[in-house]
């Protein structure tokens, strides 16, 4: 087999291959039997700093450098915290801590890592070593030894002879996590959630409010090719605020009566051209928040599904497949718009008891 | 096998070689100590001049190791101040705009870490791009090893470790992420709420247990919090030290070259000059990540303002390791979604939930697919260049191809945007890009492969164009070309060569349905093959 030259003389084939006694399958490697030999490790040349000691003092000079000029950032780091403090109400002076602060210890470990790398590099001895590897199985004694271990641990337990003790084991052993499982079940209110997710806090009578401000918008605020982020104006009260906005937000818009499309069913659902629509995308939940006035097309801006408002927020384009559910609405008699009723579907993204 | 009789390719410590020098004596004296109530020598005999090979790519994994501490240490001082609770309290900070706003605890506790305490705004923005950097250098490393087959046995299962702590790392970026209950985060949890409902059967019921209730609930902060800091850090660094552990046991690959053999490994001890360049490398790592800290802003929640479910900002998309994920969703055309048996069926979720389940499970189990296929059961220590496998390196390229189209996608409305096209435009065509890009990249990345590897052929042959031109007696011009030296030549014909699996009937005169895939898959691994040059190649090429 190839040798290496020099002080290398381990064979350059695979010895881990041809340990005594153990064929291991090469598969379907090609083996050449007139393939090069290994040359072994090519000559050592020696640095600039092995040979001339002038750059080697010059080497050390700068790695000492180095070092001192970690102690500079240090003591800057520690100075910028004290000198740059943050003044209330000056976001400046955030800025300027998190500068000076940063920078300075940047200036203390840089130079620490660059000056351990050049006397790595430059000052101390650079050989290439040579370590032999061991094939990664053990020894066919120490493996002997190992399976009599197991033998004699069955042997002595009666595992595999006491069949019924071993079968009963396992299965106590397998069931023993399910209370751990069960106990996982209080993560949430004990109330079915399905129920929960196909209502929202619109009513009958409920006033469409401006959202955040809560104010109660009258029919006449809302101009041609206007648009309202809308919440009901009992969410105030709610018990969780968050939880019933995440699923009562609604835009409002105003189109002209003759661009929208109202399938029959719905002709009372608007109110003359103003018409609320979840904001809630029925892709997987993001809020239907950009409006394109002049195609009056919603855009989702999680994953760009778009709804098409003439077409009462039927699916254009994106991965939604639901238009986006539609809130009736009407105006009260103080000409305040309220809604007709709850959303006549769930809102947001499909769940599997959805249509049940 | 004794360390004695170690063949001459051993260097070892062995004792009475060197004379301790001055200033030793604290270290003897501290050492002596330390042994006789541990045992220590024996493991720094066996490690403290253990031979690490040296290669620019092998710092990749490093990297990701440092940079880990570096989440870990500014982690443990944002615990220190940070409330992980969601409940309502008003903001009174120093920063202005949102003062007198209702917001979480938690998000008011990002403010006051950001405004309020001097070097919280710096620690914030390291444990961020730290951990940016972490998920980041994993994927290279992952990239490293899986080009180089540094995967084959006896390091598969060091694969599967590593393709887990990858897993951990996006789990933990995603959890840390979703922390502060800022605007930008809880929308990227309300997706979250979104595509779980989106299972059937149990999806309704495990958004409703993981929220506590309804999203977003009180309690998704605090139960992330708990993951974040405890159960997934734990996980990682065990799941880190076996890792490093099988590292060790089965010592770094190195690349083809004079000297190098599979039995070898050639390079630097541990003591002092690897210990030296790695430990100032983690400063380097350390240092560069506190500077880009310092100068530059990243996840600058006061800006999104507190989580509320109505409000979201134009070209929302997560941090970039979540990309390919969300990228995927938006590719799915619209109206993927039926209803069976008047359940709702989401298309929409579960084709690209199971397109990454597939993708992750096939990066975690090639080593054994690959494996299968060559039959090969040595052990492998040589790691390849990329161009030795041809097919592999296409694979892989059309895995790279494919992620980064699904990670262009998280950006699709950026793109439209920047570059003043429709998103419509942009989608239709990453929506080709994701089937035709792979497949492109793939039969381009095998030509390029066998086209160096013809091109290494002709130069151990022939030599290297020396540029030297010389006109022949009869008129005519040549390039002389140079030959290479031994240990030039070397690295380029070293390297496993594998034939397509030729069918053969097992002992019973049949070939199993198995072994007919395994010759199917074989040929298209191995058919298109460059064998290394031989020296009887050499020896007749010398003649004419």
């Amino acid at each position: 087999m190839a040798q290496h030259d020099g002080d290398t003389g381990a064979a350059a084939g695979s010895e881990l291959v041809k340990s005594p006694g153990r064929e291991v399958s090469p598969g379907t490697a090609v083996i050449a039997p007139d393939a090069f030999e290994n040359p072994g490790l090519p000559p050592h040349s020696d640095r600039v700093t092995d040979l001339d000691p002038k750059k080697e003092k010059e080497a050390e000079r700068v790695v000492a450098g180095m070092f001192a000029l970690s102690i500079v950032g240090t003591v800057m780091a520690i100075v910028a915290y004290i000198v740059v403090p943050i003044e209330p109400g000056d976001l400046n002076s955030t800025r300027l801590n998190n500068l000076f602060v940063g920078l300075g210890i940047a200036l203390a470990l840089i130079p620490i890592g660059i000056g351990a790398i050049h006397w790595a590099k430059n000052l101390m001895t650079y050989v290439e070593m040579t370590e032999a590897r061991h094939g990664t199985r053990g020894t066919e004694e120490t493996r002997a030894i190992a399976a009599n271990v197991f033998t004699l641990g069955n042997q002595e337990s009666g595992f595999n002879r006491r069949k019924l003790i071993r079968n009963t084991l396992i299965g106590a052993l397998a069931l023993s996590p399910l209370p751990a499982v069960v106990l996982f079940r209080d993560l949430a209110p004990a109330a079915d959630p399905v129920p929960l997710l196909k209502t929202t806090l619109w009513d009958k009578g409920i006033r469409l409010a401006k959202d955040p401000s809560g104010t109660p918008i009258k029919a006449s605020e809302v101009t041609l090719g206007s648009v309202f982020h809308v919440i009901p104006d009992n969410l105030a009260d709610a018990e969780h605020p968050l939880e019933e906005k995440a699923k009562a937000a609604v835009l409002l818009m105003r189109l002209k009566p003759e661009d929208l499309n109202v399938s029959a069913g719905r002709e009372d659902w608007n109110y003359d051209g103003i018409v609320a629509y979840s904001k809630i995308c029925t892709h997987v939940g993001c809020p239907v928040a950009l409006y394109e006035q002049h195609t009056h097309h919603l855009l989702c801006p999680c994953h760009q599904s778009q709804f098409d408002i003439t077409q009462e927020a039927a699916v254009i384009f994106g991965p939604a497949k639901r238009p986006l559910p539609q809130l009736p609405i009407t105006v009260d008699a103080e000409g305040y718009l309220v809604a007709r009723s709850d959303f006549t579907e769930p809102v947001g993204p499909s769940f599997w008891e959805r249509s049940l | 096998m004794s360390t004695a009789a170690g063949t001459a390719t051993v260097t070892e410590p062995s004792a009475n070689t060197t004379p301790p020098g001055p200033g030793m004596r604290f270290t003897g004296a501290a050492a002596n100590y330390l042994d006789e109530r541990t045992s220590i020598s024996g493991i720094v005999r066996e490690l403290g001049r253990k031979v690490f090979p040296n290669h620019w790519s092998f710092m990749l994994g490093e990297v990701a190791l440092y940079s880990f501490i570096a989440i870990l240490l500014s982690g443990t001082f944002l615990t220190f101040f940070f409330d992980p609770s969601m409940s309502h309290v008003t903001y009174e900070g120093s920063f202005v705009p949102l003062k007198g706003i209702e917001m979480s605890a938690a998000y008011a506790s990002t403010l006051d870490i950001t405004f309020d305490i001097r070097g919280g705004l710096l620690m914030r923005q390291v444990h961020h791009w730290s951990a940016l950097l972490f998920v980041a250098s994993i994927g290279l490393h992952m990239l490293r090893v899986f080009f180089t087959g540094a995967f084959r046995k006896p390091r598969e299962l060091n694969w599967v470790i590593g393709f887990v702590l990858f897993i951990l790392a996006m789990a933990e970026g995603f959890t840390g992420y979703s922390l502060p209950d800022d605007l930008l985060s809880g929308n990227g949890l309300r997706i979250i709420d979104g595509m779980v409902k989106g299972f059937p059967i149990v999806g309704t019921w495990i958004s409703y247990l993981l929220f506590g209730g309804e999203f977003p609930g009180t309690v998704i902060v605090p139960r992330l919090f708990v993951l974040h800091i405890m159960l997934l850090p734990a996980l990682l660094i065990a799941a880190l030290g076996l890792h490093l552990l099988l590292m060790v046991i089965n010592k770094h690959t190195h690349f083809a070259g004079p000297g190098r053999t599979n039995d070898n490994v050639v390079g630097v001890p541990v003591m002092p000059l690897f210990a030296a360049k790695a430990g100032g490398f983690f400063f380097v790592v350390f240092g560069v990540i506190v500077l880009i800290s310092s100068t530059f802003t990243v996840n600058p929640i006061w800006n999104y303002g507190p989580y509320d479910p109505s409000p979201v900002s134009a070209g929302t998309q997560p941090d970039w390791y979540i990309g390919f994920a969300d990228g995927a969703l938006r590719l799915i055309p619209p109206g993927w979604e039926f209803e069976l048996w008047g359940f709702t069926v989401t298309l929409s979720i579960l084709i690209p939930a199971a397109i990454l389940g597939l993708f992750l499970l096939a990066v975690a189990v090639y080593p054994f697919l690959e494996a299968w296929i060559t039959g090969d059961k040595r052990e492998h220590h040589m790691a390849e260049r990329p161009r030795n496998a041809p097919v592999r390196t296409a694979i892989g390229a059309a895995g790279v191809v494919f992620y980064g189209v699904m990670w262009a996608a998280a950006s699709s409305d950026l793109i439209a945007t920047h570059f003043m096209l429709s998103i419509e435009w942009v989608t239709h065509a990453l929506q080709a890009l994701i089937i035709l890009g792979p497949i492109f990249a793939y039969w381009m990345t095998k030509r390029i492969c066998i086209a160096l590897q013809k091109k290494d052929r002709e130069i151990a042959l022939h030599g290297y164009e020396s540029g030297r031109i010389v006109r022949l007696p009869g008129g005519e011009y040549i390039e002389v070309h140079q030959p290479l030296n031994e240990y030039d030549r070397w690295r380029l014909v070293d390297y496993v060569d594998y034939k397509p699996l030729m069918l053969r009937p097992n002992a019973r005169g049949k070939i199993s349905p198995v072994q007919r895939v395994r010759a199917i898959l074989s040929r298209w691994f191995f058919e298109d093959r460059i064998s290394p040059v031989t020296r009887r190649e050499i020896e007749s090429d010398g003649h004419h």
